[in-house]
């Protein structure tokens, strides 16, 4: 807030006065505290903020916000917003994304997005299952799930959403829970603060159609021994005495240990700025699915040419050598002939 | 010296013949014919060598006078091997003269052509005037002195027969020789190479007795102004950056590679001076969707494709619809269902762009009629676009596409404005006497709603594809509301009939047995056949439509004027079946759906049948 031109803002100013309508006890509430809580901190003018969004529970969230936003298809908002951040580098454009959203009929522009580096933050709330459709299994949910659609329980792999996201090579991924409002503030001022397209994962509890899907991992009981804090710079170790920790070693890959058996000096220290990534790749297949210990925070954040700054640089060298267009001179500009 | 001609040059994918075509047509240009173009090539970039599958074709028409088609039969078929020969014969008129690449003529290529017997010598070609050339041979003498190895060449051999055909019809030669060197600047032996040939074809014509004389066609007397040669796509894409222009908003154009629109993408992604911003998107559906994106951001959001596309796009067009935020959706319409013909023309496209989106979702529609026209009507689009805050489908198609004529260059300053109004203060204000802003307030005229642009202090707002309540934009479930909604949406379409002009009609206005309704890229062929049939002394009428929907306000009183209305189209009868739902006429149709553009002795023949078969 040190630029004295951006308003003093709180919560309720960036709150929009249309009721919130998810279930009760719905995750998406927590997340949109944390959205609304971190706002007026970013140092941003609500008018220039838009949050877009295609279809789903999670995509209900621009009503609620007090900026400008663009409730649009399943799928699309990667690539919505994509045009509206390359033709406008100056505003703040955050997409809100389910897991069938973003993995299932969006996979596709959520990828190209990622590996372009559009100026945009996704949130991907995942909740491991459709919930405005009410009940069926989605791209992240477990082998095995009974739905609606699955009642002999469903075939498909699932997605890991961080894993695709470093697939797609991009700029900034992490991950965080709805159980912990700090540490999703944390994650998404990084997000928003990250220069080109930033993911960040979100398990979010659906408790309606997938009740307690994250609980292993998230609950306050269990977080000290299944959650994996990922800080740029240390070791990486977890346990209510860090006594567990990872490293790599080139049989194994990246795995689980003792810190005893190992020793501190043997811990992979957390690089998020390592352009390779193939270390966060692994980082990400610590675990198979939210019951075995998962690192959340920030996997990879690194620096990529920004896809509409290049826009950008294009269309002023180009005034710059040939001028700003002409019509007149572009209408002659092939081979032209008078006719009297 | 003759009045018009129409050459067609025919061969191998790979040989080069819409080069060849497209720089014969450029030296007629600048010489003053009027003219007009028919590229017709295979869908495959190299199908098999001198088969039937891999003929390429480019087909122009030049003239001392106006003109307004590609020809319908060629005088003058170019045909370098035995498959050019085989595929094209059929369309040549009676009695035309046939260029023959004598060297191509052996018995490997006969075979391949699917030839039992030489043509040459079975009888094939009686009747009509047959030059073989060597020009395979030939073009090697001329070009293996330059050190060019064999096989590199043969490839030259377009440009001699494209020598040849200047020296026979007088071109300039200049030009084409200044254009060698340009394009090949960066291969100077190929430059040399080429050269080489032109000349060698060139001189053949001279010293050769095989012709006895060269043949002129005059300058065309056209309305005065300054002209230049274009396609439909570049036509296009200049309307599109005029467009952004005269409204003042950055043009963006969203758009995925498919044939034959890929070159609006080409050409708009070069002149990023005028600040277009072209993105070559993942899909046809991102294509569209980030236009629609750029739209809300201000900008005039624009996405181009072909029949498969619009499919896709089709749930991103509703989307904008009911956001009521202006793009233009251009469809180069070609042969269909699914990949079709992808290089062929077609007009089939038109009932999908009338009705295929899914709820109520009536877009305007507009149809250029001939390549300089698509300028013309792409601002059009966008005015329409920018006034009524909606999307507006442009329909071309691959004849207009990829065919070129003499375009006389519109003044600039003469372009309408297309500034359009965004809100910049609340217009509203609520119970607790507060303002506020209400993104579907609408103009009372237009219907059209406020736009207010992200980044306007006070005024954000949330848009989305749930049905919105009048005036606030909130979302309603309300059964009542969403009513009105849809009447609302299908009513300022309506209102735009209000700006457009009255279709105009032409020739027997007053007293035609028939009227022949047309739209897009058939105004050609439908004006010549219209000339014709009247020549004969038919009484007939013609009227061309460039917007589709909403219609001209006067077009009913125009269609139950006259006793017989016909419609010839490029599908099985799609415009007869809008004309019949909306205006009770007997429409009959007239439809061709080969992938080839009307020509004008088959829409007289079919007028003149009509005529017959009721008297």
């Amino acid at each position: 807030m040190s630029d004295t031109t951006i308003p003093v803002t709180t919560r309720k100013d960036w709150t929009s006065d249309q009721e919130v309508r998810w279930c009760p006890g719905c995750g998406d509430y927590s997340i949109l505290a944390a959205v609304q809580l971190l706002m007026p901190d970013l140092g941003i003018r609500r008018e220039d903020t838009v949050f877009v969004s295609g279809i789903g529970c999670a995509a209900r969230f621009p009503y609620y916000m007090n900026t400008y936003g663009m409730h649009t298809i399943h799928g699309r908002a990667p690539a919505i917003a994509t045009g509206l951040a390359l033709a406008r580098p100056d505003l703040h454009v955050l997409v809100v994304s389910g897991d069938g959203d973003a993995l299932s009929i969006g996979g596709n522009h959520l990828i190209h997005a990622l590996r372009r580096n559009v100026n945009i933050t996704i949130l991907l709330f995942n909740n491991q299952i459709y919930g405005l459709t009410k009940g069926q299994y989605s791209p992240t949910s477990e082998v095995g799930k009974v739905t609606k659609s699955t009642p002999f329980g469903s075939l498909d792999h699932p997605f890991n959403p961080v894993s695709v996201a470093i697939g797609a090579e991009a700029s900034f991924v992490a991950r965080t829970h709805d159980m912990d409002r700090q540490h999703m503030m944390e994650v998404f001022r990084r997000a928003f603060e990250h220069r080109g397209s930033s993911l960040v994962e979100i398990y979010q509890n659906c408790n309606v159609f997938n009740d307690g899907a994250f609980a292993d991992v998230t609950a306050k009981e269990h977080r000290a021994d299944m959650l994996i804090p990922l800080r740029h710079g240390e070791p990486i170790r977890f346990g209510a005495d860090g006594e567990r920790g990872v490293v790599i070693d080139t049989q194994h890959g990246a795995h689980l240990v003792d810190v005893a058996d190992v020793g501190e000096d043997a811990l992979l220290v957390h690089d998020e700025t390592r352009d390779d990534p193939s270390v966060a790749f692994m980082l990400s297949r610590l675990a198979t699915g939210p019951h075995e210990p998962t690192p959340i925070g920030v996997f990879r954040d690194v620096v990529r040419p920004d896809y509409g700054e290049g826009v950008n640089q294009q269309i002023a060298a180009a005034q710059e050598q040939r001028g700003p267009g002409d019509l007149g001179a572009l209408l002659r500009s092939g081979a032209t002939w008078n006719v009297n | 010296m003759i009045d018009r001609v129409v050459i067609r040059f025919a061969g191998d994918s790979g040989d080069g013949m819409q080069l060849t075509g497209d720089r014969f047509t450029n030296s007629s240009a600048l010489y003053g014919n009027d003219l007009a173009t028919l590229p017709d090539f295979p869908a495959e970039i190299r199908a098999p060598a001198g088969t039937l599958a891999g003929v390429s074709a480019f087909q122009v028409h030049i003239s001392d006078h106006d003109i307004t088609t590609p020809g319908d039969a060629p005088n003058v078929l170019v045909a370098m091997n035995p498959a050019a020969l085989h595929s094209q014969l059929d369309r040549v008129a009676p009695g035309a003269t046939i260029i023959l690449n004598e060297d191509a003529f052996d018995e490997r290529h006969l075979t391949k052509a699917g030839y039992d017997a030489d043509p040459r010598r079975d009888g094939a070609l009686d009747g009509y005037t047959v030059y073989e050339v060597p020009m395979t041979s030939l073009t090697k003498g001329a070009v293996t002195p330059l050190g060019v190895k064999p096989r590199d060449a043969e490839r030259s051999k377009n440009f001699f027969a494209l020598g040849l055909i200047s020296w026979m019809y007088t071109r300039p030669v200049e030009p084409t020789l200044e254009w060698i060197q340009r394009r090949f600047v960066a291969r100077p032996d190929v430059a040399e190479a080429n050269t080489a040939a032109f000349k060698a074809g060139h001189a053949f014509g001279e010293t050769a007795e095989l012709f006895d004389h060269p043949y002129e066609v005059h300058p065309a007397t056209l309305p005065a102004g300054m002209y230049t040669n274009i396609t439909g796509n570049t036509a296009l894409a200049w309307g599109l950056i005029a467009a952004s222009q005269l409204s003042g908003m950055p043009l963006f154009l969203g758009s995925y590679p498919i044939t034959p629109a890929s070159d609006i993408l080409h050409e708009l992604s070069k002149h990023k001076n005028f600040g277009v911003r072209t993105l070559q998107a993942e899909d046809e559906i991102a294509g569209i969707g980030a236009a629609v994106g750029a739209a809300y951001g201000g900008h005039l959001g624009a996405t181009t494709t072909s029949g498969p596309g619009m499919a896709l796009k089709a749930e991103t067009m509703g989307l904008a619809v009911n956001l009521e935020l202006p793009i233009i959706v251009i469809d180069i319409q070609r042969g269909g269902p699914s990949t079709g013909l992808p290089t062929k023309t077609e007009q089939a496209d038109l009932l999908m762009a009338y009705y295929g989106r899914h709820g109520e979702a009536p877009l305007p529609i507009l149809a250029p009629r001939n390549p300089g026209h698509c300028f013309e009507v792409a601002i059009e689009a966008a005015r329409i676009a920018l006034t009524w805050r909606t999307p507006v489908i442009l329909l071309s198609d691959g004849y207009l596409a990829n065919g070129s004529e003499p375009w006389r260059l519109p003044d600039v300053d003469s372009l309408p404005d297309l500034s359009p109004t965004f809100a910049t203060a609340p217009n509203h204000v609520n119970a607790d006497g507060e303002p506020e802003f209400w993104p579907y307030l609408r103009d009372p005229e237009t219907l059209a709603r406020a736009w207010a642009l992200p980044g306007t202090p006070d005024l954000m707002h949330r848009i989305g594809g749930l049905e919105k309540e009048e005036g606030t934009g909130n979302v309603s479930y309300d059964p009542v509301n969403h009513e009105e909604m849809v009447r609302i949406r299908a009513e300022k379409v309506a209102r735009i009939a209000e700006s457009i002009p009255d279709v105009e009609v032409t020739g027997d206005v007053e007293d035609a047995e028939v009227l022949v309704v047309g739209w897009g890229s058939t105004w050609g062929a439908i004006d010549g056949a219209v000339s014709r049939a009247r020549r004969a002394g038919h009484r007939v009428a013609h009227a061309h439509l460039v917007h589709l929907n909403p219609f001209p306000r006067n077009l009913g009183d125009v269609l139950r004027r006259y006793p017989r209305v016909l419609v010839p189209e490029l599908n099985l009868g799609q415009l007869a079946h809008q004309l019949r739902a909306e205006f009770l006429v007997d429409a009959r149709t007239v439809s061709k759906v080969r992938g080839l553009p009307f020509t004008a002795a088959e829409l007289e023949q079919a007028i003149v049948d009509h005529l017959k078969e009721g008297a």
